[in-house]
């Protein structure tokens, strides 16, 4: 056998094609064009976060968190977002509540059942639909049937016996629609990434379809069902449309004495619709507390973000790894 | 591809021994596998599963072809073959695992305890005949939950109090005693399982497997995702294991069935080409293609 030479190997000149400089016009209009998207909108985030963190602060009162709201003609007067801020967490409650075990159900039926197929491919595409029509167009469809007469133990009847249609039932229901979708997605997503052999371990050791999905296969899951429900709670906090229609209101008002019930059907409002009401395009006319509230709801909907993050990268059956902290960081702004 | 198989064929080691002429006279040298260490054989012998002329299809492809075997208690099977020779696919067929697959069709007969498998209650059935497969696949719990699981009939009755009763642990620490793996998990068998090693893993599924008692078990190539010591291991439990509970092993590592199996099947292509006794189908195999399989020259 030859000896190998023992000269140093030549390194391998790349060729002018790969240099960008050498690249055709377009190509490179194209690249620098994606470095700018991509930086832009970097910057336009940013300006967000800085913006509603320089203006909130700046008006920065922590007393408006525990005030109500009031009319007033004075603008000192008018109070806090104690209540926007209960009834944002009241409809994302009410939202998640009923979405999350309906979209949890849809997802593990659609993966491990599907049967028939024709009625799978329908109830994925009425998921989509949903998932896809305009919030308003729910609120709309919403109002349409809790103003119904035999539904008005939802919400409250006014002197002329009408249905009044609006109440934080009205609104979590129909939020419940909005976070539905994410939730089926993100399990069945999960579901669907699990191991064949999961399922065939536990048929093998003589389980039931339904002992399997209940103890192997929903344990497993659990991730990914948090990152589903999660992101629908930032959905049904970011929301304007169904709360305008459905929940009209500004302060909390209960309905009859029955403490959860006579909440649950009375009205209110939440943080987006307050900064709506309180921006210059609304009625409020103080934009100072807008700013606040809008620094608030960005707050409320970066902290969810970041729970996103970490239900994400946390390794199932271990802990989240060290100095993925910078990763939840940089991603925290960008999982939507 | 199936892994490698081992050839010596030109320089002999000389402490393996020197091969004997088979009974046609051809010198099966080609392939030399240890010795088997003798063992004594299992003290009773009883046919547990019968197969009787199986056809197995997915969709239009029938993967097995006419196969009839005994499965007996107190011996190893080992099927042997190359990949897609069926062997997994008539190993599922056992505890009807195939059904889970769409499109999978059957003929024939597959009797346990002389009953067709087909006539009991398909959960039933795969208590009994349980199975291991090649990844090990422990369910993401701890490891007393993965046992506990197996043993409860129906989890979603117990309390949880209830699942940590006395009887039950006694009865996890001697499933896990039993597939080897308590000496090394008992002060912590609240750990996540997903936390084993690969071999503690797949020793914790059989574990698993052994816990609801079952009479037959069904081993898909279970050491092939495992390093020597761990599969040094599981040779050793299985081969303890088949005095109480027949055993059926699929492997693509000739000295692996050689060391572990009474008695060998090969099949190709979905046939079943010969069965007999391990030290007979290695040393003077019956059939060419059997010789040119076990002397490594195709597959």
């Amino acid at each position: 056998m030859a000896t190998a030479p023992l000269a140093p190997p030549t390194p391998v000149a790349r060729s002018a094609r790969e240099r960008s400089g050498a690249w055709p016009l377009a190509d490179r209009i194209a690249y620098w064009a994606c470095w700018a998207t991509g930086i832009g909108l970097a910057l336009l985030t940013l300006a967000i976060v800085v913006f509603m963190l320089v203006k909130g602060l700046s008006f920065l009162h922590p007393a408006l968190l525990f005030e109500s709201p009031s009319a007033d003609i004075k603008q000192s007067a008018t109070g806090g977002f104690l209540d926007p801020i209960l009834g944002t967490l009241l409809v994302t409650a009410i939202g998640i509540a009923i979405a999350a075990p309906l979209g949890v159900a849809i997802a593990v039926w659609l993966v491990e059942y599907g049967r028939p197929a024709a009625l799978a491919r329908a109830v994925e595409s009425s998921v989509e639909i949903v998932g896809g029509a305009p919030s308003i167009v729910l609120a709309i469809f919403g109002l349409g049937i809790f103003a119904q007469g035999f539904l008005a133990f939802l919400s409250q009847r006014a002197a002329n016996g009408s249905v009044y249609g609006r109440s934080f039932f009205a609104a979590g229901i129909v939020m419940a629609l909005l976070a539905l979708p994410l939730i089926v997605g993100s399990t069945r997503e999960a579901l669907q990434a699990l191991s064949p052999r999961l399922r065939e371990g536990s048929f093998a050791l003589g389980k039931t379809r339904a002992t399997t999905i209940r103890h192997v296969l929903l344990p497993s899951v659990r991730p990914g069902i948090a990152t589903g429900a999660v992101l629908g709670m930032g959905r049904i906090i970011g929301d304007t449309a169904i709360i305008k229609i459905l929940l009209g209101g500004l302060r909390v008002e209960t309905v009859g004495g029955v403490p959860v019930l006579g909440l649950l059907r009375g009205t209110g409002s939440t943080l987006t619709t307050y900064v709506y009401e309180f921006s210059p395009a609304g009625e409020g006319n103080a934009p100072q507390k807008a700013y606040f509230a809008a620094f608030v709801l960005l707050l409320m909907v970066l902290a969810l973000n970041g729970v996103v993050t970490w239900l994400t990268l946390r390794q199932p059956g271990g802990e989240l790894p060290r100095k993925r902290w910078m990763d939840l960081w940089r991603l925290s702004a960008w999982t939507r | 591809m199936p892994p490698p198989v081992r050839r010596i064929a030109v320089d002999r080691d000389p402490r393996v021994a020197p091969p004997r002429p088979s009974a046609n006279g051809v010198a099966t040298g080609a392939v030399a596998l240890p010795l088997k260490t003798a063992r004594a054989p299992a003290a009773v012998v009883r046919e547990r599963m019968s197969l009787d002329a199986v056809w197995l299809a997915y969709g239009e492809n029938w993967v097995v072809r006419d196969v009839s075997l005994p499965v007996r208690q107190g011996e190893v099977l080992g099927m042997i073959g190359a990949s897609g020779s069926g062997k997994t696919t008539l190993l599922r067929a056992l505890n009807r695992l195939t059904e889970i697959t769409e499109g999978a069709a059957r003929a024939g007969r597959i009797a346990l305890d002389g009953q067709d498998i087909h006539e009991l209650e398909v959960n039933d059935l795969r208590r009994r005949v349980t199975m291991v497969f090649q990844q090990p696949n422990p369910f993401p719990m701890s490891i007393f939950d993965n046992v506990a699981y197996a043993l409860t009939e129906h989890p979603e009755r117990g309390s949880r109090r209830r699942r940590r009763s006395g009887a039950m642990r006694d009865a996890v620490a001697s499933a896990l005693q039993r597939a080897g793996l308590w000496d090394e998990v008992a002060n912590d068998v609240d750990r996540s399982a997903l936390r084993l090693s690969g071999g503690q893993q797949q020793r914790l599924c059989i574990a698993r497997a052994l816990a609801a008692n079952p009479e037959v078990m069904l081993l898909d190539e279970p050491c092939s995702a495992l390093d020597p010591i761990s599969t040094a291991a599981i040779e050793e439990l299985i081969v303890e294991l088949r005095e109480s509970i027949a055993i059926v092993i699929v492997t693509h590592n000739l000295q692996q069935a050689f060391r572990v199996a009474d008695h060998v099947a090969f099949m190709h292509l979905g046939e079943l080409v010969e069965y007999g006794p391990s030290e007979e189908v290695f040393n003077h195999p019956r059939q060419q293609r059997t010789r040119d399989y076990v002397s490594g020259a195709f597959g």
